[in-house]
C-alpha cells in the first residue's frame, strides 16, 4: 500500500494563525485543503512537507457569497461539488460550472476544493510517478533531479498546468485574494500563473489563496471544453476556456484561454481579438480557431500525441465558439 | 411439511427460486444468486490483503531500476541496521529458478546475478511495519554493470542488445514455430484472389482492481502456509516446493478469492515465494501487498503481436489457403509464452474452414515485464487480424461481411486442418441473432458518413486439452462429504476469480442431489484440503470441474438411492431426487423422505458418505509437435455487431452500441453468463480503444504509465449499451451441455470496431488500440490506412508438415524436410496481388 | 558492452539527501482519534500520518473497505463521511472526527442487507467483489439524494469507481432494481437482465 511520509499536522484556528505558521516554517510547510492533489504527491514523495497546515476548518474558507449582477465571491475552500451544485454560478457562469464539473470524479469533487484546483501542481508523466520509478530515470528537474526528460535541452521544467478551473477563471477575469502574514492582496487570476513547471505560481509559498471573486455577469457568455481520453478521472490534455461579452449580436469583448498545453494557462489573444467587434459568424469562428492553433504548444508529457493535441486546439476552439452562439441564460 | 412446489421427477426440481422470486424448473439454468455475492456485498469476503496474523511482518521488494544489467554488489547493511527491520533477503538466498512452463524455468524469486527489466525483484525486506519496510527497501543499494538492453522485436531480430537468457531458439528469439497443414502453395494456386495484410495488436494488461497480495505463515512444526491472490494454487504449490526445496506435503497454498484475475494471477510469482522464504527465515508471518506500479511489473498480459496474413480466396469467399505469421514481444521471461505463441496460430481454423493452413510464429525476449496469458490468451490478436482481413475480402468480393461468414462455417462434429475436434457449433445462430437484432443488413454500407457498423466473430476453448506439465492424471477433482443433517461439503481446488466458479460448482452438486445450493458448503483452492484443480485459466473450470462435480454427486446419489430404495422397497432406478427430497418417482407424495433422512439411511448402511469425481479431457486428434495447444473438449462461439460514431474532423471515436451473441452450449446460471459476456465486451472495448502497456525505450525502458490514472481503463462514461443474446446448443462434452463464457466474447470486439470504423469513414486502422489520433492519420493518409508495414527478420525453422484430415492425414507430421520459407516482405493493408 | 558502472544510489543517493525526508520531530508515534464509524463511537490510536483507509482496515479491522491504488485514481476505497462519498485513501482520520463515517460493513440494518447489497448480490453486480464496497457506497449516496435516478444519473454518479469485471451494466441494473424496491419491495429484474435478449 502506498503510504504517506511522516509530517507534522497543525490545525490553525484562524487565517492569521495559518499565515503565521506558513511564514515561520517557510517552504517546508504547506497548506492542506482537500488533499486530493497533495496527498498523492506526498505518497509518491514528490512533495514532502514537514508540516501540513490544515485550512479545512477555517471560518469563511468555504462557501459562495454574492450574486450574479454584483459578482460572486467563492471561498477557496469551497468543495468542487458545492460549487458544481450552486445554481447561481451555473446560470451565471456556465463555463465555470462545466470546468468544475469536468474535474476528476464526483467522489474526488466531494473532497477537492476550488483553491486546490487553481493551485494544482503541474503534471508530467515523468514526474507523477512513484519514487522507485523516478529513480530509474535518474529523477527529473522538477523533483530530485536535473534534467527535464520531456526536452532534455530545456532549461526550465515543462510540466503542464492541468487545472480546469484556472484557464476559465483567467478568461472570465476573476480576482484572487492572497493572504500572508504581511497582509492581504488581490491579483487578477492571470497574474497567478508562471511559465515554469516548478515555480508555476507567482504567489509566495506562504501566501494562502483565500477567495475568488467573479465579476458581475453583465452580458458575458462562457464555455469550457476539455480534451481527455475518458469522461471521468482524467486531467485535461487541452482545455478551451472562452468568455465573450455580447452587445446585441456583436461580440464586444472576447477572452480565450487554453489550458493544459503549457506550464500555465495560455491566453490566445490574437484569436480573441479576431472575434471582437463582429458577430459570431462562421468566418469569425474559423479565423479565431486558426489563430488559437499556434498558441497551443503541447509537449509529450501527457496522454495522447502532441500533434493531435495541437490539432484539436483548432477544432475544439471552433466547437466551443459555435456553442456560444446559441447559449442563453 | 409443505409439498415441493415444483413437480418432482426432473433432477434438481426444487424450491430454489431464481432472482426476484421467479420460479425455475431446476437449479441448473436458473439465475441463482451468486453464492459468494452476499458476503462480497457485505464486505465480509477476505481477500489476501485483508488477512492479519499476530506478529505479522510486512514485506517490500527492492526492484531493479535498470533494464538490463549484471548485479555486481548488493549492499543491504543500511536496511538491516534500521530499527524494525527483521530480515533482508537477496537472490543468493533463493538460487533455484522457477516458471509456469516446464520449458521456461527462467525466473528467480530474487534475481541472483542479472536483472532483465525495470521492476525485476532484487532484494526483499521484512519489517514490523510497512512504513519501515518501505524505508528499508529504499536504503538497499545495488551496483550494476549495465548490459545493452533491447526493447523491440525488430531490434531483437536484428541481433541488437545483449542476450537476455542463455536459452531459447536463437539470440533473443525465445521460440520459433513453423507448421503447415495441407499444402498452402497448392491452396494459393487454386485461389481466385490473394489478399495480404500486416496488422499489429498492442500489448495491454489485466489491471485487476485487487493488487496481488500474499501472506505466509510458518508453522511450529516446520510447515508453511501461504495465502495468496492466485488463480493457480496448484502451480504455485509446485513452484514453492521447488524453490524452497521442501516436500510439497509440508507446504500449503490457500488461494484467496481473487479481486479480479483475467490471467494476471496465473503464474507463480516471485513475491509469493519471497514471503514464504521470509516467513521461514524469521519464524513470523510475513505479508506483502504490491503497489499498483508493481502490479504493472508482474504483468503477464497481452503480448504485443505483429501479424502478417496472406490468404487465398475463391470467388465464393471460401479460403483455399491461409498463411499466418505472428511475432510476439514476450518481455523478459518465458511465462506462458511458448503456449501463447502456439495460440496465436491455433484457433483460426475453428470458425471458417481453411483448406490449407500454414502458421509461423516467433516470440522475442525484450527488457520489459513479461507477457503471458490475458483473457483470450494468444487469440484476440490473430482474431483481430483474421476478422479485419475477412472484412477487406468481403468488401473486395462485394459480399456482405455477415454473409461471407455465414456461407463458410466450420460444420459441427468435424475436424479442422490442424486436427481440432469441433463439437457443437453455434456460430451461425450467433451471427443470425446479432445481424437481425442490430439491423446490420439494413445499416452496413448505408449509414451517413461518421456512422459505422461492423461485424466480427470468434471462438474460444473450454479448457486446454493438455495440462501444463504432461501427465495422465485428472485436470480436476471434486470431493463430497454428506452430513447427516442434510448439508453437503464440496471440496475442489478451483478458485473463484469473480467468474462465478463457486456458484456453478454449488449448482452442479445441488442439481444432481436435488437440494438447495444454500445447503452446500464449499471448500476451495486449498492444496492441503481440496483435490487438485489446475486453476482458473483457459476457460476450463465450468466444463472440467463441472464434469467432475457431476461425477462425484452422481456417486453420492447412487449410494443414497440404494439405501432409500431398500427402505421404500422399490427398485433403485425409481428413486428420484428433487426439492430437498428423495422419493419414489412413481409415488412421490406417499413414498418420500427428506434429503437428510436419506443421508442418515445411507450412512447407517455404508458408513460415512464421501465421494469423489474427476475429469480428464478426451484425447486430442493431433499427433504432431505443437498439437498440444488448441485442442479442447469444446469450443464456444461469439459474434458481435458494433455501432460507432467517428468524427471525421478529429478522429474521435465513440462506441454507441454492441450487439453480441454467445454460444454458451447451455447456461448454468444465465444472469452470471450475461455478466461474463458484458464484462468481456467491456475488456475488449478497453483493448480496442485505449489500453496500452507501453514503455519508454529511450528512458531505460521504464513503463510509460504504470498507474490507474494514466493506464486508461474505461469508466462508466465510456461503456456503451450492450445487447446480449445467449445461444444455447448443448455440447455433449459440457456439463449439462455448458461451454465457456469468460473469455470468448472479448474476441470479436476489437475487429468489429475496426470494421465499423471503416464503414463509418472509409479508413482502415490495422492496429489496436484504435485511437482518434490513428483514425485521423489514416484519414489524412493517401492509402486511407494506419498500421504497420515492417516485419522483423526471422529465419524460420524447419516446417512441421501435417497432412490434413481430408488429405487422409492421421494427425501425425511427415518426416522433417527443409522448409524453404523465409521472411519475405508482405505488403501493407489489403494489398492484392 | 559498456564498462560504465552505475550504482543503485546514483542520483537517488544525492536526491535522498536533498529530500530531507526525515520525519518531523513533533508528532508522536501514535495519536488518539475519536471516530464515529457505522454508528459506533470509537476511540482508536494510530500513526498520525496514516489515512482513514489505513485506520479503518488496520486499526479497526474493517477490511470491507478495499484499496486499488491509494492515490485517488480508482474509487475502490470509497466510504461515506458526513453522508457523502470520499476516498478514504486521501483523507486523514483526524479531519473526520465528529463526522459520521459509514463503511460497507455499516450499510445493513440489523440482519437485513441494504437493498443495494441485496440487488448487487442477486444480479451478479459483484463479480470478483473487490470494487463492490466502493460502488455500493457511491450508489447509496446517489439513492439518498435521488431515489429514482435515470441511467445517465447512475453512470455519472458511479463514474468515480472503476470496475474491471462487469462492464458496469449489471451494476446499473442493480442500482435500478434497488431503487425500485425502495418503493415496491416486490420489484423484479427484467428477463433481459437475467437471461439476455431473446
Amino acid at each position: 500500500m502506498m503510504r504517506l511520509p511522516k509530517f507534522r499536522y497543525v490545525e490553525p484556528r484562524s487565517l492569521k494563525d495559518a499565515a503565521s505558521i506558513l511564514a515561520t516554517e517557510g517552504p517546508s510547510a504547506m497548506p492542506l485543503a482537500g488533499g486530493t492533489d497533495l496527498f498523492p504527491n506526498m505518497k509518491r514523495r514528490h512533495q514532502t512537507p514537514k508540516t501540513l497546515v490544515a485550512l479545512g476548518a477555517l471560518p469563511r474558507f468555504a462557501g459562495v457569497r454574492g450574486s450574479a449582477p454584483k459578482g460572486f465571491s467563492i471561498g477557496a475552500g469551497t468543495t468542487l461539488t458545492a460549487l458544481e451544485e450552486h445554481g447561481g454560478i451555473r446560470r451565471a457562469w456556465p463555463g465555470l460550472h462545466e470546468a468544475v464539473k469536468s474535474i476528476s470524479t464526483p467522489i474526488l469533487r466531494n473532497m477537492g476544493t476550488l483553491g486546490g484546483n487553481i493551485c494544482l501542481d503541474t503534471r508530467c508523466n515523468y514526474y507523477n510517478q512513484n519514487y522507485e520509478w523516478r529513480r530509474a530515470i535518474h529523477f527529473c528537474m522538477k523533483c530530485d533531479g536535473d534534467t527535464c526528460w520531456v526536452a532534455p535541452g530545456s532549461d526550465t521544467c515543462l510540466a503542464v498546468s492541468s487545472s480546469d478551473s484556472a484557464p476559465m477563471l483567467c478568461a472570465l477575469d476573476a480576482r484572487l485574494h492572497l493572504v500572508s502574514k504581511a497582509g492581504e492582496r488581490t491579483i487578477a487570476a492571470r497574474e497567478l500563473f508562471a511559465r515554469d513547471g516548478i515555480k508555476y505560481l507567482t504567489k509566495a509559498p506562504e501566501e494562502i489563496l483565500t477567495q475568488i471573486d467573479l465579476p458581475p455577469v453583465d452580458g458575458w457568455r462562457t464555455t469550457y471544453r476539455k480534451l481527455r481520453r475518458r469522461e471521468a478521472f482524467d486531467f485535461p490534455v487541452l482545455g478551451i476556456a472562452v468568455a465573450l461579452r455580447f452587445e446585441q449580436e456583436v461580440v464586444a469583448e472576447a477572452r480565450l484561454w487554453l489550458g493544459a498545453v503549457a506550464e500555465a494557462p495560455i491566453e490566445a489573444a490574437a484569436a480573441a481579438k479576431a472575434l471582437a467587434g463582429r458577430p459570431l459568424a462562421d468566418e469569425a469562428i474559423e479565423e479565431a480557431s486558426r489563430l488559437a492553433f499556434p498558441v497551443a504548444k503541447p509537449v509529450d508529457n501527457t496522454d495522447f500525441g502532441v500533434r493531435w493535441r495541437k490539432e484539436m486546439s483548432r477544432i475544439m476552439t471552433r466547437d466551443a465558439l459555435r456553442s456560444l452562439r446559441s447559449q442563453t441564460r | 411439511m409443505a409439498a415441493p412446489d415444483d413437480k418432482p421427477g426432473a433432477p434438481g426440481a426444487g424450491p430454489q427460486k431464481g432472482v426476484g422470486g421467479i420460479p425455475r424448473a431446476g437449479v441448473v439454468g436458473a439465475s441463482v444468486t451468486k453464492v459468494d455475492g452476499p458476503a462480497k456485498c457485505a464486505g465480509q469476503t477476505k481477500f489476501a490483503d485483508d488477512l492479519v496474523l499476530p506478529r505479522m511482518l510486512f514485506c517490500k521488494v527492492h526492484r531493479a531500476h535498470v533494464p538490463h544489467a549484471r548485479i555486481v554488489r548488493i549492499d543491504t547493511s543500511k536496511a538491516e541496521a534500521m530499527p524494525g527491520v527483521i530480515a533482508v533477503m537477496t537472490g543468493k538466498d533463493l538460487p533455484i529458478p522457477f516458471g509456469i512452463l516446464p520449458v521456461s524455468q527462467d525466473e528467480h524469486a530474487l534475481c541472483p546475478d542479472k536483472v532483465r527489466f525495470v521492476g525485476d525483484p532484487v532484494a526483499a525486506v521484512a519489517a514490523t511495519s510497512e512504513d519501515i519496510a518501505f524505508d528499508a527497501m529504499n536504503a538497499i543499494e545495488v551496483e550494476y554493470e549495465p548490459l545493452d538492453p533491447v526493447f523491440s522485436m525488430h531490434d531483437a531480430a536484428d541481433g541488437r542488445g545483449a542476450r537476455i537468457h542463455d536459452y531459447g531458439d536463437e539470440g533473443n528469439i525465445h521460440k520459433k514455430v513453423a507448421l503447415e497443414f495441407g499444402d498452402v502453395a497448392r491452396g494459393f494456386a487454386e485461389a481466385d484472389e490473394v489478399f495480404e495484410d500486416v496488422l499489429f495488436y498492442e500489448g495491454n494488461t489485466h489491471l485487476p482492481m485487487e493488487q496481488h497480495a500474499a501472506l505466509a505463515l510458518p508453522e511450529p512444526d516446520g510447515k508453511v502456509t501461504i495465502w495468496s491472490s492466485t488463480q493457480t494454487p496448484h502451480y504455485l504449490h509446485r513452484a514453492l516446493a521447488k524453490v524452497l526445496e521442501m516436500p510439497p506435503s509440508r507446504i500449503r497454498v490457500i488461494a484467496c478469492p481473487n479481486g479480479g484475475g483475467f490471467g494476471g494471477k496465473s503464474d507463480p510469482f516471485n513475491h509469493e515465494i519471497v514471503v514464504a522464504a521470509l516467513a521461514l527465515r524469521t519464524g513470523r508471518p510475513v505479508k506483502i501487498c504490491l503497489t499498483r506500479e508493481e502490479v504493472f511489473y508482474c504483468h503477464r498480459g497481452r503480448h504485443p503481436v505483429l501479424m502478417a496474413i496472406k490468404s487465398g480466396v475463391k470467388k465464393d469467399g471460401s479460403i483455399s489457403a491461409l498463411h499466418f505469421r505472428s511475432y510476439l514481444d514476450g518481455g523478459a521471461y518465458g511465462s506462458y509464452g511458448v503456449a501463447s505463441t502456439y495460440y496465436t496460430g491455433a484457433l483460426q481454423t475453428v470458425t471458417y474452414p481453411i483448406a490449407n493452413y500454414r502458421f509461423e510464429g516467433a516470440r522475442f525476449f525484450t527488457n520489459k515485464p513479461p507477457c503471458g496469458p490475458k483473457r483470450g490468451h494468444g487469440t484476440p490478436q490473430p482474431r483481430f487480424g483474421l476478422e479485419v482481413h475477412l472484412d477487406k475480402i468481403a468488401a473486395r468480393l462485394g459480399m456482405n461481411p455477415a454473409d461471407l461468414r455465414l456461407k463458410h462455417l466450420v460444420p459441427p462434429n468435424s475436424l479442422t486442418a490442424n486436427y481440432l475436434k469441433v463439437g457443437s457449433m453455434g456460430l451461425g445462430a450467433c451471427i443470425e441473432k446479432v445481424v437481425a437484432g442490430s439491423g446490420f443488413r439494413e445499416k452496413h454500407g448505408r449509414l451517413p458518413r461518421g456512422k459505422g457498423i461492423g461485424i466480427a466473430c470468434s471462438s474460444y476453448i473450454c479448457g486446454a486439452g493438455l495440462p501444463i506439465y504432461w501427465n495422465s492424471m485428472p485436470h480436476t477433482g471434486v470431493q463430497l462429504r454428506l452430513d447427516r443433517g442434510g448439508g453437503v461439503a464440496v471440496f475442489c481446488g478451483e478458485i473463484d476469480i469473480g467468474q462465478g466458479s463457486d456458484t456453478v460448482l454449488a449448482q452442479f452438486v445441488a442439481e444432481v442431489l436435488g437440494i438447495d445450493p444454500l445447503d452446500i458448503r464449499l471448500c476451495v483452492g486449498d492444496t492441503d484440503l481440496t483435490p487438485v484443480d489446475l486453476g482458473s485459466y483457459s476457460s476450463r473450470v465450468t466444463l472440467m470441474m463441472g464434469n467432475a462435480a457431476i461425477q462425484a454427486a452422481e456417486r453420492a446419489r447412487e449410494l443414497l438411492a440404494k439405501a432409500v430404495a431398500a427402505k421404500l422397497e422399490i427398485p433403485g432406478e425409481r428413486v428420484g431426487f428433487g426439492g430437498g427430497r428423495v422419493y419414489d418417482v412413481e409415488n412421490p407424495e406417499a413414498k418420500r423422505m427428506t434429503f437428510a433422512e436419506a443421508v442418515v439411511l445411507a450412512e447407517s448402511r455404508f458408513g460415512t458418505i464421501g465421494t469423489v469425481g474427476s475429469y480428464v479431457p478426451p484425447p486430442s486428434a493431433g499427433r504432431y509437435r505443437g498439437a498440444g495447444v488448441g485442442p479442447s473438449p469444446a469450443y464456444s462461439y461469439s459474434a458481435a455487431v458494433i455501432e460507432v460514431d467517428v468524427d471525421p474532423d478529429s478522429g474521435w471515436i465513440k462506441v454507441e452500441r454492441v450487439h453480441v451473441a454467445h454460444d454458451i452450449g447451455r447456461s448454468i446460471n444465465p444472469v452470471l453468463v450475461v455478466g461474463q459476456v458484458e464484462g468481456s465486451i467491456y475488456m475488449g472495448l478497453g483493448e480496442a480503444l485505449m489500453e496500452e502497456q507501453v514503455f519508454r525505450a529511450n528512458r531505460q525502458g521504464v513503463h510509460k504509465i504504470p498507474s490507474l490514472l494514466e493506464y486508461k481503463s474505461p469508466t462508466t462514461m465510456e461503456m456503451p449499451e450492450v445487447v446480449t443474446y445467449l445461444v444455447e446448443d448443448p455440447d455433449p462434452n459440457g456439463p449439462f451441455g455448458a461451454k465457456e463464457v469468460g473469455q470468448g466474447p472479448l474476441l470479436p470486439v476489437p475487429p468489429a470496431i475496426a470494421n465499423a470504423v471503416y464503414d463509418a469513414v472509409g479508413v482502415r486502422v490495422d492496429e489496436v488500440p484504435i485511437t482518434p489520433e490513428k483514425i485521423l492519420k489514416a484519414l489524412d493518409s493517401p492509402q486511407k490506412r494506419y498500421g504497420p508495414t515492417r516485419l522483423p527478420r526471422v529465419e524460420w525453422p524447419e516446417t512441421t508438415r501435417v497432412p490434413t484430415p481430408w488429405e487422409g492425414g492421421t494427425g501425425k507430421a511427415l518426416e522433417p524436410e527443409k522448409a524453404a520459407a523465409k521472411a519475405e516482405p508482405i505488403g501493407p493493408g489489403g494489398v492484392r496481388r | 558492452m559498456s564498462e560504465t558502472r552505475v550504482t543503485g544510489a546514483g542520483p537517488g543517493g544525492r536526491a535522498a539527501r536533498r529530500r530531507s525526508a526525515r520525519p518531523a520531530q513533533e508528532e508522536p508515534a501514535t495519536i488518539a482519534l475519536r471516530l464515529t464509524v457505522n454508528g459506533e463511537r470509537l476511540e482508536v490510536s494510530a500513526p498520525p500520518h496514516h489515512t482513514l483507509l489505513e485506520v479503518l482496515r488496520e486499526e479497526l479491522g474493517l477490511t470491507g473497505t478495499k484499496h486499488g491504488c491509494e492515490l485517488g485514481e480508482c474509487g475502490t476505497c470509497t466510504v461515506l463521511v458526513a453522508g457523502r462519498p470520499v476516498l478514504s485513501c486521501l483523507v486523514l482520520p483526524r479531519a473526520c472526527e465528529g463526522k459520521p463515517i459509514v463503511t460497507v460493513e455499516g450499510m445493513q440494518r440489523g440482519p437485513e442487507p441494504d437493498p443495494l447489497q441485496r440487488a448487487f448480490a442477486e444480479l451478479g453486480a459483484a463479480q470478483c467483489g473487490y470494487c463492490t464496497p466502493g460502488f455500493l457506497l457511491a450508489a447509496r449516496d446517489l439513492l439518498d439524494r435521488r431515489p429514482d435516478p435515470t441511467r445517465d444519473e447512475i453512470r455519472e454518479a458511479l463514474s468515480g469507481n472503476l470496475c474491471r469485471c462487469t462492464g458496469y451494466i449489471k451494476i446499473y441494473e442493480a442500482v435500478e432494481l434497488a431503487a425500485r424496491r425502495q418503493k415496491d419491495p416486490s420489484a423484479r429484474p427484467s428477463e433481459e437482465t437475467l437471461r439476455g435478449r431473446s
